[in-house]
This record gives C-alpha cells, structure tokens and sequence, in this order.
C-alpha cells in the first residue's frame, strides 16, 4: 500500500484503545483515537479516515448518536461498532443505523483484524465507486424484494412463508476467496443478529455469517458445503445459506432494509 | 355499638315483635271487655227484672214502704250504685239515695234520652239500647246503668187503686246502676298480662338472635376481618381454618383461594422483577467487565499469535484465550438468560468437557481434601453438545458437590456409560395441541422442571385443571383439586373445552376413557384418564423404540437433600447457601439440558450424599 490507512477508533476505554493500537499496527494500518465521540467529529471533519471503530456506550454522545450525526454530515466513511453491552439488540439497531459490522467485546487478534479488513476492502470499492471510472462490475446489488441486514446477509420471504437466507455480494466482495464454509445444521436456531456460519478465506480469516432473522432452520444448502465458491458465482440465488421458519418476522423485519439499486 | 348487625337485626325483629303483641293485645282486650260487659248486662238486666218482679206485688198492694226499703236494702248492696224508680213524668218515687226522691228528670239526661230523643217516646227498646256506660265524674270508676221500664199490665188498672189508666203504656222507668270497677280491674290486669308478655318476648327473642348473631355471625366474621387484616398487612400467606359449608364458609373459602392466587402472583411479579433486576445487573457488569476482558483476550491472543514459534508459550497462552472466551460466553448467557439463549452445538467428547471442568476446579477441591473417582467408558459415542454450556454444566455440578461435603473433605464420583432405555418413562413431550389446534403446554406449571399439559376437568360443578406429566409413562401429574382415583374424568381443551376423551377406545387396563392429543410431528398421545392408571400409549416414540443415550452421574458423599425440596432444587432462585448462592446454578444447568433435550434427575439421602444423573441423546443435536 502506498499511503498508511487511517483508522479512528473511539472508546472512553484506554485499554481499547490500546489494543486496537496494538493489534492494527501489526498488520500495518495506523490508528488515531478519541475518548469521546464529540472529540473523534472533531477529528473525523479535519481528516478523512477510512475506518471508524467506534463503542456505543460512551459519556455524552453515544455510537447510535454519531452513527446519525455522521448520516447527517453526509460522511461516509464505514463504522464499525463495538461494545461490551453486546446485546443482539444493539448489533441489529447498528447495523440498521449504518454501521457495516458489530464486533462485541471482548474479542480476540483474529476477530478484530477480520473485521478492520472487510471495513478497509469495503472503503476501498467506495472509493472506486464514487472516483474513478470503471468497468468492472464490483459487485452484484442485492435483487429487489431482498431485505438485509446491515450489508452481511439477505433475506427473502417465500410464498409458503418460509424465509431462505443467504450472503450480500458486497459481503462477499470484502473477504477473500471462499475456501470453506461452517454451517449448522436443520432444526437449529437462528438468532437475529448472531453469527449462523463461519465463512474461512483463503488469507486465513473467519468471517462471521450474521443471521437476518431468527427462526428454526429446516433445510441447509448442501450444494454450498461441498462447493463453497458457488456462494460468490451466485449468492442470490443458487448460492443461498439457509430456509428457515422465521420466529418472529412482523418484528423483526423492521430492522432489516430493503434493497434497493444502493447496494 | 348501632352500627353492627346483631343491634339492627335485633332492633329490627323487637320492633316487629312490638307491633305484633300490641295489635294482639289491643284486639283481645277489646274483645275481653266485650264479653264481661255483655255478661255484666245480663246480668243487671235479670238483677233489674228481678226488682222489678219483687216490687210489682208491694206496688199493687201500693205498699210504699215496703217498696222503700227494698230499694235501700238493694241500693246498699256492693257495687251497686243506685236503684231508682221514676214515674212516668219524671219524677223519681223511690231511690237507695233518699236525697233525690221528689225531683224531676230531666227528659234529656243521659238515663232518659234513648227514649225521650223524638217528641213521642219509645215505649219498647232492645237490651242493648237500654244500657248506658257513664262516669259520675271524670275521675270516678265507669258505671253501667240499665233501664227497665214498668209496663201497664191489667192488673194495674184492674187493681183497687186504679190510678193508672189502661190506655198508659208505660207506668215508669226502674233505673239500676252499678259499678264497673271489677270490669275495669279485670281489663288492666289482662293489660299488663299482654304487655309483660310483649316484654318477656321482645327480650327472649332479642336475647336469643344476640346469641345466634354471636356465634354464627360475629364470631366467624370477626375471623375475617382478622385474616383481611393480616392479608392486609402483608401477610399473604394466612389462611382462614374451615368453617362450615354456609355462605359464610364459602366466604372463607374463596377468601383462601383469593389470597393463595394473590400470593401466586406476588411470587411471580416479585420473580419478574427479580429477574429484571438481574437483567440491569447482568447489562452493567457485561460492559463494565467485557472492557477489561478485551484487554486480556487481545493480548493473549496477540501474543499466542506472535509467539508461534515458541511452542513453552503457547500451551498456556492457549488456556489464557480459551477461559477468557469462555467468560465471555457466560457473560453473554448472563444477557441472554431471559432470551433462552440457543446452544452452540459441535460434535464433542463428553469425558474431555469432564476432565476441562475437573481442571477449572481442581485447586479447589484439593484445598477441601475432596477426592474425585472418575468411572468413564471408554468409547462413548461422541454428543452433540454446547461444549462452554456442558463444562458449566458440570463445573456447577462438581462445585455444588463441593459444597455440600463441606470442610470435612470426601468423595466426588463422576461415572459415564452408554444406556439403551424404552422411551416410556424417558421420552418428553415438548407440544401438544387439542383437535382444534389450541396450545395445550402450561409453561407456568412445571411438573419436576419441565412445562407441564393442561387439561380442564369437570366433577359435578366444579372445573379445574389436570396437568400432565410432559414425561411419556411418568405420570408424576397435578391435580388442581382433589380427584377419587377410580373416577372416569371429563377432560377438555382448557382453551376452547372440546372434550379430549376418544368416546371409541377404553384404557386396556382398566377400562377407564381414554383421552389424546396431538404431538406436533410425532403423532397422537393417548392415556388414560383414571388418576390411579398409568396407562399411556405414544405410537410414533413406541415404533421409533429404544434410544441411545449417555449418561453422566456425580455423585458425592455430603449433607443431601431432604424429598420434599427435589421439585424445587431446579427453580430459579431456590438456593440453600443464603447470601453466598443466587439460586440460579441448578436453573440454568436444567435449562442446558433442557436445551441439548436431555434430561436430569437427582436423588439423594441425607447425610449420605447426592447423585445428579444426567441423560443426553446421543443423536441429538
């Protein structure tokens, strides 16, 4: 890489900010850090970062605040939110408010590393998006009547009421090659919000597969498990993660956002 | 004083009492005096005839003298006032009061006027009309009168002195009063006779409903007022004793049932807000500690991943990194307690999570000299398990057992094996609905732990609910009420009451209905209805036939636990250790094992220890 990517993590936790320091720096990105959100605007309106790692529960303005004032601001720079109140709530509620990942605390090297690298992949297509002419098709736009959480997972209401679930392009777009996927098995539960897969990457990463809905699995795509690069040739529609029988649809697809040409 | 029932009831009854014996009285009083004056009538009437007779011959001899004295040998006989005789004119002949002889009548004094009323007077009167009743003066004791006039007759004209001629029809008046002072002292003596009565009544009456009042009424309602009081104060648990099948009875009893269904949601609000509280609680120690776990799980792991090459390292940095991930799942059930939160369920070896959980409480169990005997078959088929809940399974397991051996140090068994077991007495009922689909699981009632099938029942009257075992052939069932064993019971769908007995089939035991429902998925359930048959029959569990399932026993040698406190040692909250437990230990291992669908029981004698015994399915994922 040319320049040094910059990443402004916020927490009122030095320890957090330590670490993120620590663990960023061996792979080579540079951190700056705010105690509190008002000092990380601050900085986020002199400088452009390319990664915002940011808490919720902060004195003063707190993540779902700044995930709205960054909106506001029109700076689009992705986030990715971390707390230690990790509640699945709180991972649907960032995920709908903006935020590209929820990373609960504590987590490990490897967590934190995957998910700063799907965040500086996903910048880097933004900018490609948005500067330069090009070609190439960067990634397939999730169809319309898919709903998603966050940009990790889709979901699309069948006629018999199931729900088959599965991986957004751009998700799939930020990793790198699929080498294997994790799956659970039928009659297992799904909780909204939670990891339901671990997709591995030829770079040694796990990604987690977030759940768009809860609900009971009834039927796993074998075809994904033995060919785990089906999921990029096709993830909407021969590529498809899951059917299950959602546990309560009415509420929770509010969280999710219909897809539209956006993404 | 006025205000309580037995003054208003007896108020209330005196008054009608009063005005009963007061309308007898008046009415038998009249009718008394009735009857003496007619008696007195007559008899003054034959008195006054009877003068009359004896003075005719002395009046046509014109015996004056002899006629009187008569009159004032009679006139000053008791009681009677006077006897007079007038003549025609008025004028008053003879008299027992010698002053009045020689004056005239007036023909419009009261003795006259019946007779003088009209111009002509009457010659011929009735009895009655002949008798008067006066008092001399205001004062002075009635008196009765009786006219009796002196008709012509011819021997008065025929006799020598012819001084009355025949054309007269009447000679004179015989005037006879006495008085009716015995009359009058009859009369009040039946007076007071009937008002001593009135009295006498009143007060038995009265004193007799006070003593009803008092111990039918007051007393039991004083017993009430006590127990809403008590309930009042807080004390839900008070209980009013039996008292009889009255409506005051049945008062107390549904005061009892009101009280024990208050009591019941107390409980439970007092338990959702407990576990509210716990949920606020879990929420700010969960951010509080997951800081400072972050900092410990990313410089393990960072170091783990920098010290590759340096193999004395990375065994240890590989506990650091595995126990704090596991702290981070606890942390996280802890959140996700009231959620049910969902197993992450792997392949795993059972007896590597027993040695994982053997190692995490070693130290402490060698600081209370307690030995651990493990019994562990050696080819288990691998489970499909949580391994972070299973490990906290049996670390709360091992150091339950710790505690109950105390300081005196003793003996901790853990034993594996490979069961085959029928699914009668094992398989569990996890949904059941009635014809028409309705829900029949009752998650409030649990019947040892696990949510219980609820049915209404119908005796006589009375409707209450039947909830069943959820454990196929167990039928460890409740009763909301007493039920005779041999009873052929009416069970329905408590929702919608469509009845749940097959009018087509009877128990192959004992001949009682035999009642279903349906088993999502797994077909039809079917049991008999008799409290006292065991009889149950699930055709899709019985084909499927037996099951393979590990079982996992810790047994250790402390205090025990007494019977009656089995059903609760899985309930939220119950705890023994006061201050030192949260009660939730044995809850969420139930709920673990709940969740990978197995099942745990315990048995246990005091004083000589306690085994958990733990069945998994070894296909159940």
């Amino acid at each position: 890489m040319t320049k040094p990517v910059q990443i402004l993590a916020i927490d009122d936790e030095q320890i957090i900010l330590d670490s993120i320091v620590k663990l960023c720096s061996s792979e080579g990105w540079t951190v700056d850090t705010a105690e509190n959100a008002e000092t990380g605007l601050e900085k986020i309106r002199k400088h452009s970062y390319a990664l915002i790692i940011s808490d919720i529960m902060m004195p003063g303005m707190d993540g779902f605040e700044l995930l709205d004032t960054l909106r506001d601001m029109e700076v689009v720079t992705p986030v990715i939110i971390t707390t230690g109140y990790s509640t699945v709530e709180n991972a649907v509620r960032s995920l709908y408010n903006g935020a590209i990942d929820f990373l609960p605390k504590p987590f490990t090297v490897d967590e934190l590393i995957s998910s700063v690298s799907r965040g500086i992949r996903y910048h880097e297509i933004q900018q490609t998006l948005h500067h330069e002419d090009h070609d190439e098709v960067l990634f397939v736009p999730c169809p319309a009547k898919y709903n998603r959480l966050g940009y990790n997972s889709w979901a699309l209401v069948t006629e018999d009421g199931s729900v088959r679930v599965g991986v957004v392009d751009l998700f799939l777009r930020t990793v790198q090659t699929v080498e294997s996927i994790e799956l659970l098995q039928p009659e297992d539960e799904l909780i909204q919000g939670n990891s339901c897969a671990e997709i591995h990457t030829d770079d040694g990463k796990v990604h987690p597969f977030l759940a768009p809905l809860s609900g009971r699995i009834v039927e796993t795509n074998a075809d994904i498990g033995q060919t785990p690069t089906l999921l990029e040739k096709d993830p909407y529609f021969k590529g498809w993660v899951y059917t299950i029988i959602p546990a309560d649809l009415n509420y929770e697809f509010k969280m999710l956002i219909p897809c539209t040409a956006e993404i | 004083m006025f205000q309580r029932i037995g003054f208003k009831l007896i108020a209330g009854v005196g008054l009608a009492v009063i005005v009963i014996v007061s309308t007898f009285a008046y009415f038998n009083i009249k009718e008394q005096e009735k009857l003496l004056i007619s008696e007195i009538e007559r008899h003054v009437n034959q008195e006054s005839e009877l003068i009359k007779s004896s003075a005719k011959d002395a009046m046509l001899a014109n015996n004056r003298e002899s006629i009187y004295n008569m009159v004032q040998t009679i006139g000053h006989q008791p009681c009677i006032r006077t006897v007079r005789i007038m003549n025609e004119s008025g004028e008053i002949v003879y008299s027992s009061d010698t002053t009045e002889i020689g004056t005239q009548l007036d023909k419009k004094a009261q003795a006259c006027y019946t007779c003088h009323a009209t111009g002509v007077p009457l010659q011929k009167l009735p009895i009655a009309k002949r008798t008067r009743i006066f008092r001399l003066h205001p004062d002075s004791s009635r008196t009765f009168g009786v006219i009796n006039p002196i008709y012509n007759e011819p021997s008065c004209w025929n006799s020598d002195c012819h001084i009355h001629p025949q054309e007269q029809k009447v000679l004179g008046v015989l005037d006879l009063t006495v008085c009716l002072k015995p009359v009058d002292m009859k009369v009040a003596e039946v007076e007071m006779q009937l008002t001593l009565f009135a009295l006498i009544s009143i007060i038995s009456l009265s004193l007799v409903l006070w003593l009803m009042v008092r111990s039918v009424v007051d007393k039991r309602i004083k017993k009430l007022v006590v127990a809403t009081r008590e309930v009042a104060g807080g004390n839900l648990g008070y209980n009013i004793q039996d008292m009889g099948n009255d409506e005051l009875g049945m008062l107390a009893r549904s005061f009892n049932k009101m009280t024990q269904k208050l009591s019941e949601a107390r409980q439970q609000l007092f338990q959702s807000d407990k576990m509210a509280s716990l949920g606020r609680l879990a929420a700010g120690v969960a951010h509080e500690i997951n800081n400072p776990m972050t900092g410990i799980l990313t410089y393990a792991s960072f170091l783990q991943k920098r010290t590759k090459d340096q193999p004395e390292f990375q065994e240890d940095l590989a506990v650091i990194v595995r126990e704090t991930k596991r702290s981070r799942e606890i942390v996280k059930s802890l959140l996700d307690f009231a959620r049910q939160s969902v197993p992450k369920k792997v392949q795993a070896n059972i007896r590597q999570i027993i040695d994982m959980a053997l190692k995490v409480t070693e130290s402490q169990l060698a600081l209370k000299k307690i030995k651990i005997e493990k019994d562990l078959a050696p080819d288990l088929p691998k489970l499909t398990v949580d391994i972070n809940q299973m490990q906290q399974v049996f670390t709360n397991l091992i150091v339950n057992a710790s505690h109950a051996i105390g300081d005196e140090g003793g003996v901790i068994t853990i034993q594996t094996k490979l069961i085959s077991l029928r699914p009668f007495g094992v398989a569990k009922i996890n949904q059941a609905l009635c014809p028409k689909g309705h829900n029949l699981m009752d998650h409030e009632t649990k019947i040892d732990g696990l949510p219980s099938i609820q049915m209404a029942v119908k005796i006589g009257q009375e409707t209450g609910f039947v909830n069943l075992d959820a454990i196929y052939g167990r039928n460890h069932n409740l009763y909301s009420f007493d039920v005779p064993d041999n009873m052929h019971l009416e069970l329905a769908c408590p929702k919608c009451s469509i009845s749940l007995i097959d009018k087509k089939k009877t128990c192959p035991k004992c001949g009682a209905p035999v009642y279903f429902f349906e088993v999502p998925g797994k077909g039809r359930f079917e049991g008999c209805s008799a409290r006292n048959c065991n009889w149950q029959f699930w055709e899709t569990i019985e084909g499927e036939g037996a099951k393979d399932y590990v079982q996992i026993k810790v047994s250790d040698t402390g205090c025990g636990i007494p019977k009656e406190n089995f059903r609760k040692i899985f309930e939220p909250f119950y705890t023994t250790k006061g201050q030192k437990g949260t009660g939730l230990g044995l809850a969420v291992i139930w709920g673990i094992i709940d969740n990978h669908n197995g099942t745990i029981s315990v048995s246990s004698t005091v004083g000589e220890g306690t085994a958990f015994t733990i069945r998994i399915p070894v296909d159940a994922r």
